[in-house]
């Protein structure tokens, strides 16, 4: 057993887990935020994404330990108090989902995305979807939920 | 998983010592590879190195025709770097092609090439740039490194370090995905140097081969059309649900000539 200190959407954390323990379970069993899906068991299909020191990582693909001491953001973290995320909101907004499996990584995905890529257009977007996969929507209303967000967040 | 016990090294020393020490211990670089793997429960490591974030592991520097790059840069910041743009940019579009952004922000090019995935893109850019590989206890080229499917030359204690490419004149990479993991079916790199060309495929056969027929063809005239008529043979190619070996023998021919037609 080891003891893992983070800090997850700005406060500090800490939990005792097994060595093995992975990111996506440190958050979903131990601190109890089961915003952060798992989707799959082959590292694909992007359920799981947060942000580790401000970069879009798959939580199921790391360890808690190797997250020791980090930043984490996850889709809890998003919103501003009742206020969404210009993120969140064109979700809403655009219909980009349906049953909302793959939500919140798509989102955590968005925002990392809208970050990196300045005048995101939209073969853009969808190349930057590859980790994210989308049983429901057939992506079309996810990315155009995005590209609004990013004119939104520039002006 | 199975159960393992994880070991944060503060050093290089350090995590030799504690590789040295486990009954059998594995390095952890970005995990993008062996933690899907442990998962699947197709490796039981005892011990877990993490090699994550050690300073001595990171660094790109361009000196003269020499572009070193650390074992423990991630993919992203190989793609995004400015240095390798400007010096290699066929090495940045390379990174910049693996996998997806989550996978690019924590794998490393050292971790890739341990693993020698047949289907893996920076075995290409080692041969298809004349690496040099250094590791803990010596320098390897890279056609010396890369032994066979998911097999190198390194040692079970060994760690790699960094890799020195060498600059190009012009060079290109182009790959043909696998449209749901995005590791290449078939990737070639094409490289021209004042010595001459290197062609280097990766996906196709059971590791990283050098295509010498192409090589030789470019040495004349370095042009798609001189490519045009060489067949690569399916002969020991890799055969698989994604390709048969006959049509990753024809892939070799198109993505080396669309890389060519790149790199002029
Ligand atoms: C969804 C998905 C898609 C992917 N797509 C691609 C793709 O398109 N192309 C591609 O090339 N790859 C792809 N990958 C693999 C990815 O590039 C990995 O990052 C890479 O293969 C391994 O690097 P790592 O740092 O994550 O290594 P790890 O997983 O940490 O380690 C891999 C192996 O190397 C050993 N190792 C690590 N570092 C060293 C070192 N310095 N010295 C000696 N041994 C070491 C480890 O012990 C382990 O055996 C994909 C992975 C995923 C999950
Ligand atoms: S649960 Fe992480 S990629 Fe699917
Ligand atoms: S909305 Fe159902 S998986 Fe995307």
């Amino acid at each position: 057993m080891i003891s893992v200190k983070t800090t997850v959407n700005g406060e500090e954390r800490s939990a005792d887990v097994e060595d093995r323990t992975l990111l996506v379970s440190y958050l979903r069993e131990h601190l109890r935020l089961t915003g952060t899906h798992i989707g799959c068991d082959t590292s694909q299909c992007g359920a799981c994404v947060v942000h580790v020191n401000g970069k879009a990582v798959k939580s199921c693909t790391m360890l808690a330990a190797q997250a020791e001491g980090c930043n984490i953001t996850t889709v809890e973290g998003l919103a501003d108090g009742d206020t969404l995320h210009p993120v969140q909101a064109a979700f809403r907004e655009y219909h980009g989902l349906q049953c909302g499996f793959c939500t919140p990584g798509m989102i955590m995905s968005a925002v990392d995305l809208i970050r990196r890529i300045p005048d995101l257009d939209e073969p853009t977007i969808r190349q930057e979807l590859e980790g994210n996969l989308c049983r429901c929507t057939g992506y079309q209303n996810i990315v155009k939920a995005i590209k609004s967000a990013a004119e939104q967040m520039a002006s | 998983m199975y159960e393992f016990n994880y070991k944060k090294a503060g050093s290089l020393d350090e995590a030799k010592a504690l590789l040295a020490g486990a009954d059998d211990g594995k390095l952890l670089s970005g995990g993008q590879t062996l933690l899907p793997t442990m998962k699947q429960r197709l490796a039981m490591p005892s011990d877990l190195i993490d090699i994550g974030s050690l300073a001595e592991l990171k660094g790109i520097a361009v000196s003269g025709d020499v572009l070193s790059i650390g074992a423990g840069e991630k993919h992203a910041d190989v793609a995004s770097s400015s240095e390798i743009r400007s010096a290699l940019p066929a090495l940045a579009d390379l990174a910049g092609m693996i996998g997806d952004p989550h996978v690019r922000h924590m794998g490393t090019l050292g971790g890739s090439i341990s693993n020698n995935d047949p289907a893996a893109d920076y075995p290409a850019a080692c041969v298809g740039l004349d690496a040099t590989i250094h590791t803990t206890d010596r320098s390897l080229s890279a056609e010396e490194f890369f032994v066979g499917m998911f097999e190198t030359a390194l040692s079970e204690t060994e760690i790699v370090v960094g890799v020195d490419f060498k600059v190009p004149q012009k060079a290109a990479y182009m790959k043909f995905p696998n449209p749901a993991s995005r590791y290449a079916i078939v990737g070639v790199m094409v490289a021209q140097y004042a010595s001459g060309p290197r062609v280097a495929v990766t996906g196709a056969g059971p590791s990283v081969f050098r295509q010498m027929e192409m090589e030789q063809a470019l040495a004349s005239d370095f042009s798609p059309g001189s490519i045009e008529a060489i067949r690569q043979s399916p002969e020991s190619l890799n055969s698989d649900l994604h390709a048969s070996a006959d049509y990753r023998a024809h892939l070799v021919g198109v993505m080396a000539k669309r890389a060519v037609e790149k790199a002029s």
